[in-house]
């Protein structure tokens, strides 16, 4: 192995478009990648401990700024934990406000995904699509919660603010000109040749690499493996509504874009039918909790990228958790990258590592050393424009006679 | 006015530094570069080098493990540069300020010109932000 090792490629700590830092070898042979190693702790903020020290109230504004991205995620799994610690049985209407809230966020975190996979692939213009229609999201975040990211929604025993009816007719609008254009995005990117041929066989993760590895949320769903929280364990208003869980059996880079884009249409059939119940009822949204007793809880939470965790124990006396376990889903993602970056080319490992949509966040330089002490450093740029340019490459081959772009224009 | 305060402001070229935040002022400072914002029609355009950039965009507590980059950045980077601290965390640390691994914010590490509180700042406070400063050099 140690001949193979022949050029070690770093991705990271630093780049402008990726969310947290997170620092990749990358060990080539060539144009192959042998091995990848991961270093991580360049975002580590020590939440758990802070956790600690702060209220039970607290907490929740704490966990909800561990990822901006997923910033409901959080505080979904650590008040399903602190209720399942003190046996609360939260009013209906805040379950289903909170799996709004949940929907929303992996509506907009799913666009989010998808335009930087379209940028990755030199296909800027889905970058662009995606994150403007993303926009109409973030409108709707504002209008229920006061703020467009860290909505500050989730308490223990319920959710602080109200879905006002005279609002519910907007949020209506504004979500079924957004599924319109999801639709169409949805379209444009399984009806071209160029992405297929791109993304078809990239990166491919079969079900045996997700149990090895104990992979889950859509990475898992990709490869055929049919795990989701929300109905394996439901909780809010996810058994009260109908859904349907999506899977696909490839694995590759492509069936990971399509189970996202699939899963936006799922949550838009939630969001719609919890806006459906709430209207015109009335009821509290939340129920005094007064004090939490001795005891451990866990809860759990689908976010975007997969099963949340969060584990809670209290000794009935301080105002605190005595200790707060956190797992995020990117925790057990991110290491599927050794079975699924060895053996392809350097410019594929860019969209195979942005497929699991790792959140991280400033990955900067990309510098490829030679063994022979002979050194080379290339910027991350280079990595996107190699990707790019065998983009342009298939485009070529392909030709423009695309079926999407006819429909489009 | 000084020359290279001139050249300066026509076009700003700006670097992202995220030190240990937790994405959301990042994902605000590229919705700016996406068609609802646009700031691209300004001139701004995000560089993917210190070394091209005139504006260093900071967000996060800056982590014990990142104050040695975010030096290294500032010191790459070609004078005279504008920091900006972008959200709570960078401008004073935060929820964050009492944990163990903050050596922020970011004023301890690096001089900085502009702060952008808010958690996040919303695209358009970072826009008159920018403007502000713009304005002040004038």
């Amino acid at each position: 192995m140690e001949e193979l090792k022949k050029v070690i490629v770093p991705i990271g700590p630093y780049h402008p478009l990726l969310e947290e830092p997170e620092y990749f070898q990358l060990f080539c042979d060539g144009e192959e990648v042998v091995d990848v190693e991961w270093i991580a702790g360049y975002n580590h903020r020590g939440i758990e401990k802070l956790a600690e020290s702060k209220h039970w109230d607290q907490v929740t504004f704490l966990v909800e700024r561990i990822c901006g991205i997923c910033s409901t995620s959080h505080p979904f799994a650590y008040c399903n934990a602190v209720e399942d610690l003190a046996q609360i049985e939260i009013p209906e209407r805040a379950k289903y406000i909170r799996s709004i809230i949940g929907e929303l966020e992996r509506l907009h975190s799913h666009l989010l995904w998808i335009g930087l996979a379209g940028h990755f692939l030199g296909y800027n213009t889905v970058f662009m699509w995606a994150w403007k229609y993303r926009e109409g999201i973030l409108d709707m975040f504002e209008m229920i919660t006061g703020n467009r990211n860290h909505y500050a929604m989730f308490r223990i025993g319920g959710v602080r603010r109200n879905i006002e009816d005279e609002d519910i007719p907007i949020l209506k609008k504004t979500l079924s000109e957004v599924e319109g254009k999801i639709k169409m995005l949805t379209e444009a990117v399984i009806d071209d040749p160029v992405l297929s041929a791109r993304l078809k066989g990239v990166g491919i993760l079969n079900k045996e690499d997700i149990k090895n590895y104990g992979a889950v949320g859509p990475i898992a769903r990709a490869s055929g493996v049919d795990i989701d929280v929300r109905k394996d364990d439901p909780y809010a208003a996810y058994n009260l509504v109908d859904w349907k869980m999506i899977t696909t059996n490839n694995g590759d880079v492509f069936d990971k874009a399509v189970v996202r884009l699939l899963e936006c249409f799922e949550s838009i059939k939630i969001i719609n039918q919890s806006l459906d119940r709430i209207k015109g009822t009335k009821g509290e949204i939340w129920k005094e909790v007064r004090e939490i007793p001795k005891g451990e809880g866990i809860g759990r939470h689908e976010a975007p990228r997969g099963e949340v965790f969060h584990y809670i124990r209290s000794d009935g006396r301080a105002s605190s958790p005595i200790r707060h376990k956190i797992r995020a889903p990117s925790y057990v993602n991110i290491p599927t990258f050794k079975a699924s970056c060895i053996g392809e080319t350097i410019s594929d490992v860019c969209i195979i590592l942005a497929g699991v949509d790792p959140c991280y966040c400033c990955t900067e330089r990309i510098a490829v050393y030679d063994k022979e002490k002979k050194k080379k450093v290339y910027s991350f740029e280079d990595l996107v424009k190699k990707s790019i340019e065998k983009t342009e490459k298939i485009k070529k081959e392909i030709g423009k006679e695309s079926k999407l772009w006819k429909k489009l224009f | 006015m000084n020359l290279k305060l001139k050249a300066l402001k026509k076009s700003l070229w700006v670097y992202h530094v995220s030190a240990g935040s937790c994405n959301n002022c990042d994902i605000e400072i590229l919705d700016l570069l996406t068609p609802r914002f646009d700031v691209e029609r300004f001139g701004i355009v995000l560089v993917g080098s210190p070394r091209h950039a005139d504006v260093l965009l900071c967000t996060g507590i800056v982590n014990k493990k990142c104050v040695e980059r975010v030096k290294e950045v500032y010191e790459q980077t070609p004078k005279p540069c504008v920091v900006v601290a972008i959200g709570a965390c960078a401008c004073s640390g935060g929820i964050f300020r009492d944990g163990y691994q903050m050596a922020g914010p970011l004023n301890k590490i690096i001089p900085v010109d502009v702060y952008i509180p808010g958690c996040p700042p919303k695209p358009e406070a970072i826009i008159a932000g920018i403007v502000k400063f713009l304005k002040e050099i004038k």
